[in-house]
């Protein structure tokens, strides 16, 4: 397929990965920040290209799973609820709550509904109007500008039974968590490229100077993973720390600004729980005050639990790049995707997921 | 008493699933998991056991074949078919995954209340129509209609029969180190024009489904003499069940290509806007030729003559394990798993 197939060659592949181990003299360990990043590199195996001197560490960027519990809780109960048509986009449909799944309450006679843009929900609200529609708002900044889109839209439209339930969070911060953190092992990070699309670059250059770590904003096809490789460790082994971009064909240094304005008109940035890790002060979006109307959470008064995570999970560990997902002693065991016990085996993104599907078993070669 | 109560108790864990999920009829690890603790524990005997897409019997005088299927498709009518030709194909290649010259169909209908007579009647030609093609007989059926809300405007059911004249055993038990693995067909186009319709997503050009009998390429294999071990009908789950279920039957190594494997541009474009798998979207007119090496190429010569993009996509090797593994596009191989229910688009 054009603009696919280009960045599938195999045989450019195994030229950027020999450059990669010319240039590589000694042990670096990366972080890819997205979930569709992981996903693509255990899809191709382009680790198995990789000098073994390079660890490739899985980041936190699968909004799936790091929505948390209590969301998904607050979720389930709204969707439950006669007379509501909850909207979500399909991945989440199948993440764990504590006791249920989304699945599970549509099956229960819940009117759940998988959709693919969160403007269809606001067309439902139109549809419906004795209804109460309301749209699971998941995601990072990728995904921010539609669900924006949406809530301003309704706005517009004097739509009083749509509302938006709320779990927007934004990859800077949860950058800096982790290089904060006194053990992190992260040298060089590959940027999320769909993040960048929409947010361009500028906030990584503080970043990348106050940790002294090259952060190369890349794509997601194998070969501009292995060229967001390339760049990062050309950068550590000549002792660089800056902002470069692989993935000039999709990212401007300053973003889509109509995107921006609108995030910023509809949202204001609040702290936000990330599922597995914790509190992050400045990592979420949530309905700025002149949208408050549309905010689901109070509508429904669902606000304010707490619950517990599965001890047994350790997909905390896993986003925050400590231990590998196969490392985790309910991988495979007690966890799979038909039984998940946190959401890193539910999400296509999630690195348990992309584990379990594609490297639970090594090939005989 | 006791063994009696035993028996009665539900075998799948309903602490994990107290009630059925759509998941259980998606064709993955869910559905088999509910067939294999639930049906194929109850209904227990050898023909059931093979777990062939059509039982072959034995008769006084005759081999046949019997299949059933259920057809429960929104919308009725899609770009290249409809429920009713659908029922009668869906069948049909049932019957030919066994080698079986399809004879005679039953179809049965249970109508949601309020369907428009209209609509019936243009299902009902399109069964007639297809059956006529397929050189098939509607010989029996059934009728029922359920109060408005109960249905989907209408499911239809077909059994079939169909006569074997040939000595192979195919089924998958047959499949043999060595095996040479093609594909009819390029694969995906069905399910992707399903939820084209079914989710309004607007492509340039419409996917057409790949509803079809197939009947016709496996009668031809045959006549020429291949050595067909097992044929398997690619719908649900796609041709990644497909493959984990035979390798599963047999309990060997099946190594295929991803390049090798035809897959149409506008569908492929679909599934990576979509974020899903095209190797996990059904088809209903493509199937799976597990066949001896030695006839590989004249297989793959009879399939090509009737659709281009027929191919010899990998084979069976001595290794015994039940897993599947893909060379992917880059030359790096990995394993290749069949989802667990339906599968979901991604977020971004």
């Amino acid at each position: 397929m054009k603009f696919l197939d280009e960045y599938r060659d195999a045989g450019l592949a195994r030229q950027l990965a020999r450059e990669i181990h010319r240039l590589t003299t000694k042990p670096w360990t990366l972080m890819e920040v997205c979930g569709g990043q992981t996903h693509a590199i255990v899809k191709f195996g382009i680790d198995e290209l990789l000098p073994k001197q390079i660890t490739l560490l899985h980041g936190p960027g699968c909004p799936v799973c790091v929505t948390p519990l209590e969301i998904i809780d607050q979720a389930l109960d709204i969707a439950a609820r006669p007379g509501v048509i909850f909207t979500s986009f399909g991945d989440m449909l199948r993440v764990p709550g504590s006791i249920t799944d989304l699945l599970s309450v549509k099956a229960g006679g819940g009117d759940v509904r998988m959709i693919y843009s969160p403007l269809d929900a606001v067309k439902l609200a139109e549809q419906h109007p004795a209804r109460e529609v309301v749209f699971f708002g998941v995601g990072f900044e990728t995904t921010a500008p539609a669900t924006a889109m949406a809530v301003y839209q309704a706005a517009q439209k004097g739509l009083k039974n749509f509302s938006l339930l709320v779990s927007h969070v934004l990859v800077p911060p949860a950058m800096e968590a982790l290089l904060s953190s006194s053990d992190c092992r992260v040298q060089g990070f590959l940027a999320a490229g769909h993040v960048c699309a929409i947010m361009g670059y500028e906030e990584y250059f503080p970043v990348a100077q106050k940790y002294h770590v090259p952060i190369v904003v890349t794509g997601f096809e194998p070969l501009d993973i292995l060229q967001g490789v390339l760049m990062t460790v050309q950068q550590l082994e000549t002792g660089r720390a800056e902002v470069e971009n692989q993935y000039s064909r999709a990212v401007r240094r300053e973003g889509n600004q109509p995107a921006q304005s609108l995030i910023k008109k509809v949202f204001q940035v609040v702290p936000r729980k990330w599922r597995g890790i914790g509190e992050i002060p400045n990592s979420g979006l949530g309905l700025a005050a002149d949208y408050a109307a549309f905010d689901a959470e109070l509508k429904f008064g669902v606000a304010g639990r707490r619950v517990e995570e599965s001890p047994d999970c350790q997909s905390g560990l896993v986003l925050q790049g400590r231990i590998k997902p196969h490392e985790c002693p309910a991988f495979g065991a007690k966890c799979t995707p038909e039984h998940p016990l946190g959401a890193t085996m539910v999400s296509s993104e999630g690195a348990c997921a992309a584990y379990y599907r594609y490297r639970r078993i090594q090939p005989v070669v | 008493m006791s063994e009696l109560n035993f028996n009665a108790s539900c075998p799948v864990p309903i602490s994990q699933y107290p009630q059925v999920l759509l998941a259980h009829g998606g064709g993955g690890k869910m559905m088999r998991q509910l067939i294999g603790s639930m049906f194929l524990r109850a209904f227990k005997n050898p023909l059931l056991d093979t777990q062939h897409d059509a039982a072959v019997a034995e008769l006084p005088g005759c081999k046949i074949a019997f299949t059933t299927d259920s057809y429960v498709v929104r919308p009725l009518f899609f770009p290249g078919g409809d429920i009713g030709s659908m029922a009668v194909h869906g069948t049909v290649n049932d019957l030919s995954m066994a080698g079986a010259r399809p004879l005679y169909l039953s179809s049965a209908f249970i109508i949601e209340e309020g369907l428009p007579m209209e609509t019936l009647w243009r299902v009902v030609c399109s069964m007639r129509d297809a059956a006529r093609r397929c050189g098939v007989q509607i010989i029996t059926g059934d009728t029922k209609v359920v109060d408005k809300g109960k249905g989907d405007g209408v499911f239809i059911n077909t059994a079939g029969v169909g006569v074997i004249e040939h000595a192979q055993t195919i089924a998958p038990q047959s499949v043999r180190a060595g095996d040479a693995i093609l594909v009819s067909g390029d694969v995906g186009r069905h399910g992707m024009a399903i939820m084209a319709v079914r989710e309004g997503l607007e492509f340039e050009s419409e996917i057409q489904s790949d509803s079809a009998p197939v009947h016709e390429a496996v009668l031809e294999l045959l006549r020429a003499g291949i050595e067909i071990h097992c044929l398997r009908d690619m719908t649900r789950g796609g041709l990644t069940s497909v493959l984990n279920e035979i390798a599963e039957a047999v309990q060997l190594t099946l190594n295929v290509e991803e390049k090798a494997i035809p897959v149409r541009e506008d569908v492929h474009a679909a599934c990576e806007i979509l974020g899903l798998d095209p190797l996990q979207v059904a088809c209903e007119g493509r199937f799976a030729a597990f066949v001896a090496a030695k006839d590989a190429g004249r297989a793959l010569a009879l399939l090509r003559a009737r659709a281009g993009e027929a191919a010899l996509i990998g084979h069976v090797t001595g290794e015994p394990s039940a897993n599947v593994f893909i060379k992917s596009a880059i030359g790096a191989r990995r394993i290749l798993d069949m989802s667990s229910g339906e599968q979901l688009p991604r977020i971004c």
